[in-house]
């Protein structure tokens, strides 16, 4: 079965293959308005990377030690002590495995449910921008092509940043996904959210992807100074020798440990993971010495200093505070990309590092503790400013905020296995909820055109409608039960499952991170179960908004259920969020997840279930979701009916401006930022430099100088020299002119003078 | 055939003739504005010449002079047929000899 293995660099290839395809041929590929042929090719390279993930399953289940398929050799420099030898070798084991299932499965019905989706939401933006006939063909040949282009990349690069077998290699997963994810998210770049009055509404597509950029290059500063720190300290980048070197150095001093390679090591193996079970429990003071540079810290300091740079670059990816600001935004991409990107994949990139990272999170307790807190307080902030959102996608958003923070927590806390069963749960139910509300959003577009009829609805607004269209404000769905029924009852699946309700995925999972905080942080494990009781609220306040009700305008009341190829993907995915648990079922110990990663996460360890946490978690969701049926279930919201929450007054404004995170990163960054960069620009740049260095002293010398030598010297010297001897000549020869007088007389009488002057001469001569 | 018999006259006696000739010929170009009689002054300065050419040929026993005195006087025929017949031109387009009305090449 190894041989098997050695086909893994085809699960990179292929979506890659997809992109090319895409970007050279995706428009001929279109001849008519409802060709799919782009999405077909996309999605069945998405669907090959699938099938190869699963042989990559099997090869693991024959020999769980996995395997390195080199690909290249891409940097190999120096020589001696000091090498730099980075490969692009695919690290097959049992994690990457799960996140290549999970990328590949779920990104490979995304990509279906894209065919669909992206063709109704390419003709609605054709639609408003008033393109028509051959004009609105060309646009959505450019912009199908160009979408399923991006989503490829999008995939063959998290499948790079998975397969990665060092820190480098990783990062340039981590960028190239960052790119995509700004790519996707200004997909409608060029189109401003205006209502029907002309004025815009909403974050501008464009610069959500700018600021999902900016916001993601702090974290991936962040990492780039761990990856450096990492190489000064270790010598290297290969995770297995990185690991080896930090494990080594608690006992021998740093110089013997740095040839040191996980090859060699792998014999001793057993002995190791025998040093790791004794060592358990007793904090071992980490005081080896690490050059670098004039300093000499001790291992547990750079350990901790490594550990939370590599933090910060998982805060930005997985959107944790501080540093989450950008994922709300994000949501301006298409559902498709908000589903795989921005919930299922991308955004879990932080939860891989730091678990594929685990052995130095293990040598750093404090750094586990600040992860875990952070992870808590982010799955406490965002559930409780979900509560507070109109915008169906937001909610999500928030809430897939929330759900990384759990995953960070237990992932913080040493609940690795925890922390990647979440998400792998989360992708399931998340994506399907996400796409659920583009399934939702499709039907109210749908609806609304339909309600305005053909043609004429862009210049005679309906009376009834009090505030301007918006596809995604739940206050103007409701009773959409009736219109879209597959939609609704997947969602109510994907919102029991988020919910944390036996024996849905999000249950096992959530439960098992829950266990994990209360053994080891009562606080965090206060945190994440009072982000948990939001959850349950937040996700019945949206189904009873949405789903449950009387329909609250005239788009939710013409609004149609989805395509085929939106919806079966939406069942595949609901089923799996109901059996997702099964993949680590904690009954009888079974574990199979918790086994199957303990191949490759050295500090993994199986949590037993505990039946009080079950309960007191699944009591509280019970209760969250019997509060929102009292608030928006018993009596449904009415046309224009406001949200009962804002009887909490200034609590539910705090919440629902986001307890105004953007305006305080406005008045600490980006004020600041701009008035420094206005400052720059104005004060330094264009008085100083400008006005004053170039203007004042550099041109204005360059004149005078200018001046002297045009005025004074080339008029006067040289133009008077050159002037000065034609003058001359003129001079002399106007007085010689006067000779000339043109008769033969004179000329003669001037002859005979000289004669006789010649001959005085002579005769003078002659007689002297 | 010459001897002491014959009555010799001083060769100075044509040197100074020639010179007397030559300078009425120099005052004659000089002062006259006449054309022609300018003409007839250079004529007269070249005979001068040729006066002082045998004068001296003969004084000195030199056939030179005499050969000398034959090529002067060809050029001065040439001349005369050259000068004239400019002179006529002249005349017939000014209708006049007047050299100081001949000054349009005057710088």
């Amino acid at each position: 079965m190894d041989g098997l293995f050695s086909i893994v660099p085809l699960i990179i290839l292929a979506p890659f293959t997809g992109v090319l395809i895409n970007v050279f041929f995706g428009r001929k590929l279109m001849p008519r308005r409802d060709s799919v042929a782009p999405g077909v090719i996309a999605s069945s390279m998405a669907g090959f990377s699938f099938l190869i993930a699963v042989l990559m399953f099997f090869a693991l289940l024959a020999n769980p030690a996995g395997a390195e398929v080199p690909v290249l050799t891409w940097i190999n420099v120096g020589d001696g002590d000091f090498t730099l030898h980075i490969p692009w070798t695919l690290k097959v084991d049992t994690l990457s495995s799960v996140m290549m299932l999970v990328v590949t499965g779920v990104g490979t019905l995304i990509h279906i449910y894209a065919i669909g989706y992206m063709h109704g939401d390419i003709d609605e933006k054709a639609a408003s921008r008033g393109l028509e006939g051959e004009e609105a063909l060309d646009f959505k040949r450019r912009r199908y092509a160009r979408f399923f282009a991006f989503f490829n990349l999008f995939l063959g690069s998290m499948l790079v940043l998975v397969t990665a077998n060092n820190y480098l290699m990783m990062f340039v997963g981590w960028e190239l996904v960052g790119l995509c994810s700004y790519l996707l998210i200004g997909f409608w770049f060029d189109s401003p959210e205006k209502n029907e009055a002309g004025q815009i509404i909403g974050v501008l597509n464009s610069s959500a992807g700018r600021k999902a950029f900016v916001v993601n290059r702090v974290g991936d500063f962040g990492m780039l100074l761990a990856i450096m720190l990492i190489f000064w300290s270790f010598g290297t980048l290969e995770f297995d020798d990185v690991f080896a070197r930090a494990e080594c150095m608690i006992e021998a001093p740093q110089a013997e440990c740095l040839t040191l390679s996980a090859a060699e090591l792998a014999p001793q193996g057993e002995g190791e993971a025998a040093a790791e079970e004794h060592g358990e429990g007793e904090a071992r003071a980490l005081t080896t010495p690490i050059a670098l540079g004039p300093f000499a810290p001790t291992l547990g300091v750079v350990v901790t200093a490594i550990t939370l740079l590599l933090l910060l670059g998982a805060t930005g990816k997985s959107a944790q505070i501080p540093l989450f600001v950008w994922l709300p935004d994000a949501m301006a991409g298409p559902t498709p990309v908000s589903a795989l990107i921005h919930a299922a994949t991308m955004v879990t990139a932080g939860i891989y590092m730091i678990t594929r990272s685990n052995v130095l999170y293990a040598m750093a307790p404090v750094s586990g503790m600040v992860v875990a807190v952070i992870g808590g307080a982010t799955a406490f902030v965002a559930a409780s400013i979900a509560v507070a959102q109109f915008d169906i996608k937001r909610v999500l958003a928030y809430s897939t905020i929330s759900q990384l923070g759990f995953m960070i927590a237990a992932v913080g806390l040493g609940g690795y296995i925890a922390g990647i069963f979440h998400l792998a749960t989360h992708a399931f139910f998340k994506a399907l909820l996400f796409l659920g509300s583009g399934s939702v959003i499709h039907g109210m577009e749908h609806g609304h055109h339909h309600a305005h009829g053909q043609g004429e609805h862009h210049d005679a607004p309906h009376g009834e409608d009090e505030r301007p269209f918006d596809p995604q404000d739940m206050r103007q769905m409701g009773g959409l039960r009736k219109h879209m029924p597959v939609t609704t009852w997947v969602y109510i699946i994907g919102a029991l499952a988020l919910a944390g309700i036996p024996p849905l995925a999000g249950f096992w999972s959530k439960d098992e991170i829950l266990l994990d905080a209360s053994l080891n942080s009562t606080l965090v494990y206060i945190l994440l179960t009072v982000a948990a009781f939001f959850t349950a609220f937040y996700m019945g306040r949206q189904v009873f908004m949405v789903f449950y009700g009387s329909e609250r305008t005239e788009a939710a009341r013409h609004a149609q259920e989805s395509p085929p190829v939106m919806t079966i993907p939406l069942i595949v995915l609901a089923g799996l969020s109901v059996v997702g648990g099964l993949i680590n079922l904690p009954v009888g110990g079974l574990h199979p997840l918790g086994r199957w990663l303990e191949e490759s996460v050295a500090n993994a360890h199986i949590a037993s279930f505990n039946i009080l946490v079950a309960t007191i978690s699944t009591v509280l969701a019970l209760v969250a979701i019997g509060l929102s049926y009292l608030l928006y279930g018993r009596k449904p919201l009415e046309e224009g009916e406001a949200d009962p929450l804002y009887s909490t007054g200034p609590v539910f404004t705090f919440l629902n401006r986001k307890w105004y995170w953007d305006e305080l990163y406005a008045a600490i960054f980006v004020r600041p930022y701009n008035r420094l960069g206005d400052f720059l620009a104005n004060a330094v740049d264009w008085q100083f430099w400008h006005d004053f260095v170039h203007d004042r002293i550099i041109a204005d010398a360059f004149q005078g100088w200018a001046a002297i030598l045009s005025r004074p010297i080339d008029l006067g010297i040289v133009d008077g020299a050159v002037n000065g001897v034609a003058q001359l000549v003129e001079s002399t020869s106007r007085s010689l002119r006067r000779v000339q007088t043109g008769y033969v007389r004179n000329y003669a009488l001037a002859v005979l003078m000289g004669v006789v002057a010649i001959l005085a001469y002579l005769a003078i001569r002659f007689l002297v | 055939m010459l001897n002491e018999t014959v009555f010799l006259v001083p060769t100075s006696y044509f040197v100074i003739l020639s010179a007397v000739l030559f300078s009425i010929g120099v005052a004659g170009v000089l002062l006259r504005r006449n054309a022609i009689l300018i003409f007839m002054s250079v004529e007269l300065m070249l005979n001068a010449a040729n006066l002082a050419f045998v004068a001296f040929a003969r004084s000195l026993l030199d056939q030179g002079g005499q050969v000398f005195v034959f090529f002067v006087m060809t050029v001065a025929a040439a001349e005369v047929a050259i000068g004239l017949a400019l002179i006529v031109a002249i005349f017939r387009s000014k209708r006049s000899t007047d050299i100081d009305e001949l000054n349009s090449m005057e710088g």
